[in-house]
């Protein structure tokens, strides 16, 4: 009897939490169409080139018409854009002439997932067993070290660290490429490919994932060194067990509660987390494309990637809080 | 009344002990040549106020002490064999089979991600060798047997009351049968009504399974309630020993006397507490002599210079000049 009731209160804390996030969504897409349309420049100029003066007011209404600005923004365009969102279409971009935002985003997503993806199973591995290990031996030696190089490395910018990386390892070593996903002529699924591609993932990721690194560090050894000081890590000894028992039982799980939030909330900024970096090694992803449409002002792929940034954070927001929910029976 | 376990063989002998903690290149004596003896079944209660030595004194005896802590001089004996308490493996065979403790359970000494019933299968499993069908079996048992139903084991300790937690600590205690359960203040965060309820289990357990029981606490009136004898601490050391009866009806150290005024008692027409005036005695810097002598009513000159020393006096045992030269008078005399 009590664990279905133990069990009812998991899913509806995990009903209110999916609840919660579609509001969430809803009011992160409509901001961000409010926000697009507070930006000084009107659509339907920029969508003819941008120059006024040779474009008559005949063609202007024209234009507006044809793409439904002349309607109210309240309740017509917001609806429309809800809805269009809704099945995926995110419009048109000015940059790229006719291409949707859709495809855009989607052909440069692997490029980033790949990148942050990458850095960050290898920033978890070792920041987090780095992290808990140096809280559990506070104080020690290799708490010192490990928490001197971690805010070193927390602290640095990661682009920096890419171009420092870069000058090391490419420029003047010549053992890594610093620039782009491929050598010139490698086609996707040709042998030599993936080597090819793991050759130029490896500075970017280093760079990404050593600032991770740092971040993990940080946090899972300020968990584990607040566990250790807990009353019932004292019992845990009062109760005769081992050092090694009382870190598997007692204090890993209590201690990997705050971890698991980081990790899930850093799933967020898998899809737009490396803009910075990827400018710096020319990366082709979701940051390049990003970059790219800031410079040609090309607003509709910049909402586009706002929308996926805000939704992959919320979504991140909502695994973190089920995770939490299943790891800390006091959040059911 | 006399103490009805002065004739059994000594279940545990505290010699002696003292124990420091270093702190930043200083170093302070926590607890300074503590001895007592305490007998199979009986229960004993260390009395004092914050900073007298009471909990340090207990979790040496459990070999629990913070690895900021050195045991400077003297020996624990456990059925006459010498107790590694300041070897934190060596003491690993020896905790919660024999010496188990009941922390204040109502704060946080229970593992807040684990059911209740697997915390208290845990130590059946890792130091019985039970099976986890064995050691849940056995969990639930001692649940019943602390008045807690079977089926409340799945709850987590946050879903419980401070009063449940505090029966589930005891339920824990109890696991692997022990010979001695330390009670580390585990009335302090209860009301009273829950307390006096937690402290008639503690000593209806203690008689029913012949449990020695070594009761830590800053309140004396907690005590009458299920214990044999009481030593009063004070800044360190042992001040008196004698049993309950004996220590309420006839106080012999100024401290013990002060303590006693200083509980209200409203059936006496006494509704004013009558506090105990100066503060509690500076550790690093102890003062000379008998360390309660600056506030102490009856201090002579001798007091500030010589450690009295704990004699046995009656019944008990008391460390006080006062006492030491009206007996050293009566011994001349004789």
């Amino acid at each position: 009897m009590a664990s279905t009731q133990i069990g009812s209160g998991t899913s509806q804390h995990i009903g209110r939490i999916i609840t919660r996030a579609i509001v969430t969504l809803v009011m992160v897409a409509t901001l961000n169409f409010i926000l697009f349309r507070i930006i000084p420049g009107d659509p339907a100029s920029l969508l003819l080139g941008g120059a006024r003066s040779s474009v008559t007011a005949e063609q202007m209404v024209a234009q507006q018409q044809n793409w439904g600005l002349d309607r109210p923004l309240f309740p017509d365009q917001v609806v429309d854009y809800l809805w269009a969102t809704l099945h995926g279409d995110l419009g048109f971009s000015f940059k790229f002439r006719g291409r949707q935002v859709t495809d855009l985003i989607l052909e440069r997503l692997p490029a980033t997932i790949a990148l942050v993806g990458v850095a960050q199973l290898i920033a978890i591995a070792v920041g987090v067993m780095l992290g808990l290990y140096a809280g559990w031996r506070r104080g020690r030696a290799v708490d010192h070290i490990a928490t001197g190089a971690s805010l070193a490395l927390y602290s640095t910018p990661s682009f920096w660290l890419g171009m420092i990386l870069i000058v090391i390892f490419s420029t003047t070593l010549g053992w890594l490429p610093g620039y782009g996903a491929y050598s010139p002529g490698a086609t996707i699924g040709s042998l030599g490919w993936l080597p090819d591609y793991l050759r130029h993932l490896a500075l970017p990721v280093t760079a990404v994932a050593l600032g991770l690194i740092g971040q993990y560090v940080v946090v899972a050894r300020a968990a584990m060194s607040e566990v250790v000081t807990e009353d019932y890590m004292v019992t845990a000894r009062a109760k005769g067990l081992t050092n090694g028992q009382m870190l598997m039982r007692h204090a890993f799980r209590n201690a990997m509660l705050p971890v698991v939030t980081l990790i899930t909330l850093n799933l967020g900024y898998v899809v737009a987390g490396a803009i910075t970096v990827e400018a710096v090694f020319a990366w082709p992803g979701i940051g390049g494309l990003t970059v790219e449409a800031l410079n040609a002002r090309d607003y509709p792929v910049l909402q586009g990637i706002f929308l996926l940034l805000g939704a992959s954070i919320v979504v991140a927001n909502l695994l973190a809080d089920v995770a939490y929910g299943l790891l800390d029976p006091r959040v059911r | 009344m006399t103490n009805s376990f002065q004739n059994k063989a000594p279940l545990l002998e505290v010699d002696r002990l003292s124990v420091d903690y270093g702190l930043k290149g200083n170093s302070l004596r926590a607890i300074d040549g503590v001895s007592f003896v305490l007998r199979a079944g009986e229960a004993v209660a260390l009395v004092g106020e914050s900073g007298s030595g009471k909990t340090t004194t207990a979790m040496a005896i459990a070999g629990l002490l913070s690895p900021n802590a050195r045991v400077s001089e003297g020996v624990v004996r456990y059925r006459g064999e010498r107790l590694p308490i300041d070897d934190d493996a060596a003491m690993r065979p020896h905790r919660w089979s024999e010496t188990s403790v009941v922390f204040q359970g109502a704060m946080n000494a229970l593992n807040p991600v684990h059911r209740i019933v697997k915390q208290i299968a845990e130590p059946c499993m890792l130091k019985l060798g039970m099976s986890r069908a064995e050691a849940t079996a056995r969990a639930k048992e001692l649940l019943e047997l602390v008045g807690i139903p079977a089926d409340r084991g799945a709850a987590y300790p946050h879903e419980l009351s401070g009063g449940m937690r505090q029966r589930v600590m005891i339920a824990m205690a109890l696991a692997c049968r022990p010979s001695i359960i330390i009670g580390d203040e585990p009335t302090t965060a209860l009301d009273v009504i829950t307390q006096a309820q937690i402290l008639k289990l503690l000593g209806e357990l203690r008689s029913q399974l012949n449990l020695a029981l070594i009761l830590i606490t800053h309140d004396l009136s907690v005590v009458a309630e299920c214990c044999d004898r009481v030593m009063i601490m004070y800044s360190g050391r042992i001040v008196e020993d004698g049993t309950v009866a004996e220590i309420f009806a006839d106080p012999k150290h100024p401290y013990t006397k002060l303590l006693i005024d200083s509980i209200p008692n409203p059936a006496n027409g006494k509704k004013m507490i009558r506090p105990i005036p100066g503060d509690p005695p500076n550790l690093v810097n102890r003062p000379s002599g008998c360390a309660f002598h600056p506030r102490c009513p009856s201090a002579m000159a001798v007091c500030t210079t010589e450690v009295p020393s704990l004699d046995k006096f009656g019944q008990g045992r008391v460390a006080c000049h006062l006492h030491q030269s009206l007996q050293n008078k009566v011994t001349v005399h004789a």
